[in-house]
């Protein structure tokens, strides 16, 4: 359904960030991406969905191909027409506006009314609580509905492809088992490929049907959830990371801040 | 000092406070969408009045397809500028912009001063000026219409940005353009309603000032209260363009009315400042959510 082929990003013209990645998304599936921090877990995403322009990054050699068709020189707008929603690293959930009218924003490329009151449905009915929040701004919502309304968000576009970058990211344990469980359920039932980006490694290898593991720029190992954890390299490196996640997870939200920042 | 009078400076306040707050919504509108500072905001007022006069007085057209040639054009020529003037713009920092809308109100005001000249213009007044009763008071009606036009088009707006789809949109934009991208949002549409918008706005405004005060080149400095108002109401607020036009208007009127002349250019900067001091975002300027 998708495919990356010796995808190589430039950002400002100089900074070389993927050296030539492939990847491969089968259809109905869900594929993991897992590299440590700076790999270029997030600037793959970006590549796909076509949101990499507004940061001055570009693909520079080697194309995407989504169901036969090139795009990565589309606009962004497009891609999501053609059915990829990107949920982007740190939820993003536009603080101002209440939660449903966060989600209406999600099917902005959704034309008809009647399918936008039963995406909503839809949407609540897999996050009930962000139902009972009523009308209070999206920004003063928990961490963990947050990362529900950006979710809900993507679940209104009905989009082929969902790519989510790290959902459990600043979540406590039992809200990130809540949050991998949707998204199977997503996959499941709604029949949506999923490409999930995730520091959590052994998390996502659980739900995952194929994975990939990236490291400065590139894929470096790839296979089924059964042959990668069963490497001993990734066994040290990845499985064996998640011991500090805590710790870990921490920097994170403090350096996507910093970055947020630099970009505003 | 009766009821009467109260009523009458209350009326005029307020008509004046509307139009304030038509060209203010405007305003508000681009700020909202793309942090543009339009400095040639008043000079939309100012072509709005023109093109009026232009159609209506000049080629002689019945009034309401005058108002709506009138409307139309104002929206074209916010298309125009926001096609070629802004848009190549898009992610250059927010002060080229705002010198190119500085670039913007002066060329504007050329285009009216070589068209039209720079002398007043006798504008055939199409909304019956005659005198009513109101709540026992005698006032203008014209005045009174001002007002109604400008609580209709108000609340549409305010409707607009709530319920529809460009209108959430817009808001989402203003919240986080990267997220709005990622999920379609078109930020070239969503700009190009909001030029549009403003221009229509200061348009309407400019219409009804042709009709109260006349067609001339001071309407500039109607415009210029764009700032104090949408400084006093907040500069991303819809409602706060609405209550802070509301405000300004009916001060100067107050002032004008009960104190010594003059003092109503004053007055309602105190008051703004005073404001200011407890509310830094302006009254229903957007709060930075801290979650902790
Ligand atoms: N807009 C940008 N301009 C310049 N360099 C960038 C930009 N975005 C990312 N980079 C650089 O590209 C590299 C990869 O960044 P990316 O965000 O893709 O990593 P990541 O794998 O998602 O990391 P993390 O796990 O921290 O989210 C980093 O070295 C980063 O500094
Ligand atoms: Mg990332």
């Amino acid at each position: 359904m998708l495919s990356l082929n010796n995808v190589e990003v430039i950002y400002n013209d100089v900074i070389l960030v993927l050296k030539g990645l492939s990847l491969k998304v089968e259809q109905g599936q869900i594929a993991a991406l897992l590299g440590t921090n700076g790999a270029g877990k997030s600037t793959t995403l970006k590549a796909i969905s076509g949101l990499l322009h507004p940061e001055d990054g570009e693909v520079t050699d080697g194309n995407v191909e989504f169901e036969g068709v090139q795009i990565d020189k589309l606009p962004a707008e497009d891609i999501v027409r053609r059915g990829i929603f990107q949920v982007m690293e740190g939820r993003r959930v536009f603080e101002h506006l209440t939660p449903q009218e966060n989600l209406l924003a999600g099917a902005y490329t959704a034309r008809d009314k009647g399918g936008t009151d039963e995406a909503l449905e839809r949407v609540y009915g897999y996050f009930p609580r962000l139902e009972e929040r009523g009308n209070s701004m999206a920004g003063f919502l928990s961490g963990g509905e947050q990362q529900m309304l950006a979710i809900g968000r993507a679940l209104m576009a009905r989009p082929k492809l969902m790519l989510l970058d790290e959902p459990s990211l600043g979540l406590a344990p039992l809200l990130v088992q809540e949050i991998f469980e949707i998204i199977q359920r997503i996959n499941r039932e709604e029949g949506t490929t999923i490409l999930l980006v995730e520091q959590n490694a052994t998390r996502a290898l659980e739900i995952a049907h194929y994975g990939y593991i990236m490291e400065g720029g590139r894929v470096v190992l790839e296979g089924t959830p059964a042959e990668l954890q069963d490497n001993a390299d990734v066994k040290e490196f990845y499985l064996g990371l998640t011991q500090v996640g805590q710790r870990k997870s921490y920097r994170d939200v403090k350096h996507y801040r910093r970055r947020k920042r630099w970009l505003s | 000092m009766d009821s009467d009078v109260f009523l009458q400076l209350t009326v005029s306040g307020l008509s004046n406070g509307m139009v304030y707050a038509l060209v203010a919504v405007g305003f508000v509108v681009i700020f909202k969408a793309s942090d543009v500072i339009n400095f040639a905001q008043g000079e939309f007022l100012l072509f709005g009045a023109y093109l009026a006069f232009a159609f209506i007085a000049q080629f002689g057209l019945p009034w309401s397809l005058g108002v709506l040639a009138t409307l139309l054009t104002a929206a074209m020529i916010g298309l125009i500028v926001e096609r070629l003037v802004l848009r190549p713009l898009i992610g250059e920092p927010v002060i080229s912009m705002i010198m190119v809308t500085i670039g913007l109100s002066s060329l504007l005001r050329a285009v009216v001063n070589g068209i039209w000249g720079v002398r007043p213009k006798a504008f055939p007044n199409f909304i019956p000026s005659g005198e009513v009763e109101f709540l026992g008071a005698i006032v203008g009606f014209d005045r009174l219409l001002v007002i109604a036009i400008a609580a209709i088009l108000l609340t549409v707006l305010t409707l607009f940005f709530r319920y529809t789809r460009d209108g959430i949109a817009m808001r989402a934009i203003a919240d986080d353009q990267q997220a709005a991208l990622s999920m379609g949002i078109s930020i070239k549409r969503v700009l190009a309603v909001a030029w549009a918008m403003a221009a229509i706005t200061a348009a309407v405004a400019g219409i009804m000032l042709a009709n109260t005060v006349g067609v001339s080149h001071d309407i500039i400095f109607i415009g210029l209260r764009v700032f104090p108002v949408v400084i006093l109401g907040g500069l991303d607020s819809v409602p706060g363009a609405i209550v802070g036009g509301g405000v300004i208007g009916l001060l100067e009127s107050y002032t004008a009315g009960y104190t010594t002349s003059g003092l109503e250019l004053i007055v309602p900067y105190i008051v703004l400042i005073l404001v200011l001091m407890v509310r830094p975002y302006g009254l229903f300027g957007k709060e930075i959510i801290e979650r902790v």
